[in-house]
């Protein structure tokens, strides 16, 4: 894979990638600021993502109830969404239309207004969020999972956050945190599309260059100790159905294991973005009958993060079954050797998966940031090959190191209607 | 700098002159256009095999068929089929719907004739294996256990059940408990016998490929496949409008949010009235963050995280709805203020500035839509089922430009009637 991006500092520490492709006449802008659920501390659970939602409210010049107007008349498609690591912004523009997400962004990230009134009503809003969430019982379960996994990691909480600080964060909580992370040299602007890099990059500066840079907000480090035993968990609730999560702790996603350990994920679950249905796991708890479903997946995070199976229960099996069985295909795969062909395999999904992603420009802008996010661009770029160079031996050896009961949570959703 | 202009990118839409079609001796229609892009393909279509031909007692038959073509064939088992797709990150997919069986899938270009000869197995050979159809069965009744605990689905439901009554597309595709234990092999091997055939399938192959070598492909799995006495569907029956308010709620204790369904008829996607209707419900509830709708219960009122309405059209009579998912305790000021602004709407129609901004937003997104080879199979399969003309990417500026204000509130007032709609609530 070429690497044809420009990469740029701005004299106020903003950073801006560019990404020429000619295939449709589509701009996809992407603005990266370095905030999530990580850097909130424990009162100010969800103050990022609240923030996020803020960021609609509109400024001076954009008044409230115009910015999605602005976009939408336009034909452009926008939106945002909060991480534990970071909170993003995009617009996907017709390529003639891409200066106003241009402009609009320029400007929310100094101006945006935010009211008493307007932090009332969002209140709910975001409330009502997270009610919604809370009637899926695999929330509830992830949720307590999450917490059990991180006692001093501020990735212990949900990116949603907790209730309680729901109802007390207050309007200048979210303006101090919106004037405190919404500074020019800890954002990341990405662009990639249908445009000259020059002409483009000659806009971007008239518009950001003049933004002043702030203090480089600090991040929440509190590196999580190592776990020392398995933590097992319940949680109760309505429903006939019992799900059992699994969370292993794994490195972050610059860790040398980080490649051995996607291989062992996409043998042991299949490979992200595909059917699952000759992953080991399915094989042995779905083809077997112990289960109805089996899927896992982990997140790439800038701190040691988790890897997570998640096993949807038959009414005729106990959990307790199922998790036997589990355990065996997890001993399996420390005990015994992979095949060079399961490498292989590996690789060719992850080729195909990043050849459906480069047919979407939104896609394309996305991983600019997201890699920059916890390391840079040649992370996505070398990703392939990096997978290709990965042993039977690395795989044994993660899966040694890392899928230890000691190392992990087990939580387990017990449903009421079941009798 | 590559000036881009919308005139650029109409040059770019499918076209009577770029998308290849093609009917099989047979009867399959084939649509094909190529995009060299990306060095992949994404294919998809159809068959006139859905749950239109089922019996009340069989409920959900037609989506267990569908489900089960990829069990096991006369040439691969399950594990087999699953492995060839897998090994080369390539995917596949069935479901059904009350008038067809759908199909799509995805592949690097270098994997089409795979792809199409595990298509061309599961439709022509599947075998149903007992031990298959029994471990489905249970995937499928712990789907419907989680369905009955879904405050989102249920609402629906009940508000399919009630809009059309007596109707094929008031019953559930999925089935329910009792009907999907009572679906035996046998039902599923009849089913596949009476109902699957060439005749009436349509496939849409988009990607880096010749149009014509698509083409080849396709007949070269499919060409040879007979099956005499494919039975059709019968014409949909007639529905009866609803003629008050019907207002019922599902309980689903201890959820801690209620979902809310309000709506009516809309007009079928073949309607002349589709396009006004359309960009009527755009401003209703679409435009910007959800439209009126959006404005007024999200924002205005911080009620909800989302409330919105939708228009889904299709063959038969589609239905008009406004969807939000509220705290239980304001289920009653939501339904207020959706009643509230539909009342408007009717009344009132749409602003002039209102109408403009959701016109100029559906001609200035369709580059978006048409983006991927998926956008583009799922536009190509819609031109030829509802019969908009090959053409119609090429006229669609003209004919969103050619609704008028009046045209909106002429059909809201049409479909719409606030003394007459059904409202279908779950939750505690």
């Amino acid at each position: 894979m070429k690497n044809n991006i420009t990469q740029v500092t701005l004299k106020n520490g903003m950073k801006v990638m560019l990404k020429e492709i000619h295939t449709a006449p589509i701009i996809s802008s992407w603005i990266w600021y370095k905030v999530g659920s990580r850097d909130e501390p424990t009162g100010k659970t969800g103050i990022s993502h609240w923030t996020e939602h803020m960021m609609f409210k509109g400024t001076k010049k954009f008044p409230s109830g115009t910015l999605d107007k602005a976009i939408s008349r336009d034909g452009g498609r926008w939106n945002a969404s909060t991480s534990r690591d970071s909170t993003r912004y995009f617009e996907t523009m017709p390529a003639d239309k891409i200066d106003l997400a241009l402009r609009l962004e320029a400007d929310r990230m100094q101006n945006t207004i935010i009211t008493e009134k307007e932090v009332a009503s969002e209140r709910t809003v975001i409330i009502s969020e997270r009610e919604g969430s809370e009637n899926e019982p695999t929330f509830q379960l992830s949720e307590a999972v999450q917490h059990a996994a991180f006692r001093v990691h501020s990735y212990h909480h949900e990116i949603i956050g907790d209730r309680a600080d729901l109802l007390t964060i207050t309007r200048d909580d979210l303006y101090n945190h919106y004037k405190t992370y919404y500074v020019p040299n800890n954002a990341i602007l990405c662009l990639a599309g249908d445009f000259d890099t020059k002409t483009m990059l000659k806009k971007v500066k008239a518009l950001y260059e003049k933004i002043p840079k702030g203090k480089i907000p600090p991040r929440m480090i509190r590196p999580e100790p190592p776990q020392k035993g398995e933590v097992r968990l319940s949680v109760e609730g309505p429903g006939e159905t019992a799900f059992t999560q699994i969370a292993y702790h794994i490195t972050n996603a610059t860790h040398p294991d980080y490649f051995p350990i996607q291989v062992m994920e996409s043998l042991l679950n299949g490979a992200s973005g595909l059917s699952y249905k000759t992953a080991r796991l399915y094989r042995a708890l779905v083809d077997k009958e112990y289960a109805v479903d089996v899927s896992g997946w982990s997140e790439s995070n800038i701190d040691p993060t988790l890897y997570r199976i998640t096993i949807t229960h038959r009414p005729d099996k106990t959990p307790e079954q199922a998790l036997a069985v589990f355990d065996d295909e997890i001993k399996k795969i420390q005990n015994e050797l992979i095949t060079k062909e399961e490498i292989t395999r590996a690789v060719k999904q992850a080729k195909a998966v990043f050849a459906y992603g480069s047919e979407n420009i939104t896609h394309q802008a996305f991983w600019m940031g997201y890699t920059s996010m916890f390391a840079d661009y040649s992370w996505y770029t070398t990703y392939v090959d990096k997978l290709a160079k990965v042993t039977p031996q690395d795989v044994q050896r993660v899966a040694q190191t890392y899928l230890q009961p000691s190392n992990r949570v087990v939580g387990v959703y017990i449903p009421k209607g079941r009798g | 700098m590559a000036k881009s202009n919308y005139k650029l990118a109409k040059s770019s839409f499918p076209s009577a002159e770029d998308v290849h079609q093609v009917t099989l001796s047979n009867g399959i229609t084939v649509l094909a256009r190529s995009n060299f892009n990306s060095p992949s393909i994404s294919m998809g279509g159809y068959l006139p095999a859905g749950a239109i031909f089922e019996s009340d007692e069989k409920l959900g038959l037609a989506d267990f068929v569908s489900t089960s073509l990829m069990r096991g064939t006369q040439t691969r088992n399950f594990d087999q089929i699953y492995n060839e797709l897998e090994s080369v990150g390539a995917s596949m997919g069935f479901d059904s719907g009350v008038h067809n069986t759908n199909f799509g899938g995805r592949a690097l270009v270098e994997d089409l004739p795979l792809l199409l000869q595990l298509l061309a197995e599961s439709l022509q050979t599947p075998t149903f294996p007992n031990d298959e159809i029994e471990r489905l069965r249970a995937q499928l009744l712990t789907g419907l256990a989680l369905r009955a605990q879904d405050t989102s689905e249920m609402s629906s439901l009940v508000f399919e059940e009630i809009l059309y009554e007596n109707h094929p597309y008031g019953r559930p595709n999925d089935g329910f408990v009792e009907t999907i234990q009572s679906i035996t092999r046998d039902d599923m091997e009849k089913f596949h016998r009476l109902f699957f055939g060439p005749r009436g399938m349509v496939i849409a192959i988009v990607g880096a490929i010749q149009p014509k070598q698509a083409v080849e492909a396709v007949e070269k799995f499919f060409g040879a496949w007979q099956v005499e006495g494919q039975k059709e569907a019968q014409e949909l029956p007639p529905l009866n409008p609803i003629k008050k308010i019907v207002k019922r709620h599902h309980t689903i204790e201890e959820k801690s949010q209620s979902d809310l369904v309000i709506g009516t008829l809309a007009p079928t996607r073949k309607s002349e009235d589709y396009m006004a209707a359309s960009l009527g419900n755009s401003v209703l509830g679409q435009f910007g963050m959800m439209g009126r709708i959006g404005n007024v219960v999200r924002e205005k009122s911080g009620l909800a995280y989302y409330a919105y309405s939708s228009l889904n059209s299709g063959i038969g009579p589609g239905s008009w709805e406004v969807n939000a998912g509220v705290n239980p305790k304001n289920l009653n000021k939501a339904i207020d203020l959706v009643e509230k602004e539909l009342k408007k709407f009717v009344k009132q129609g749409v602003t002039k500035n209102e109408l403009e901004d959701s016109k100029a937003n559906y001609i200035g997104r369709l580059p978006l839509s048409l983006e991927s080879n998926g956008g583009v199979v799922s536009a190509i399969l819609n031109i030829h089922r509802y019969e908009l003309g090959m053409d119609y990417y090429q006229r669609y500026e003209s004919l969103v430009r050619s609704v008028k204000r009046e045209d909106v509130v002429e059909v809201a007032r049409k479909y719409i009637d606030p003394s007459k709609l059904v409202i279908a609530t779950a939750g505690p």
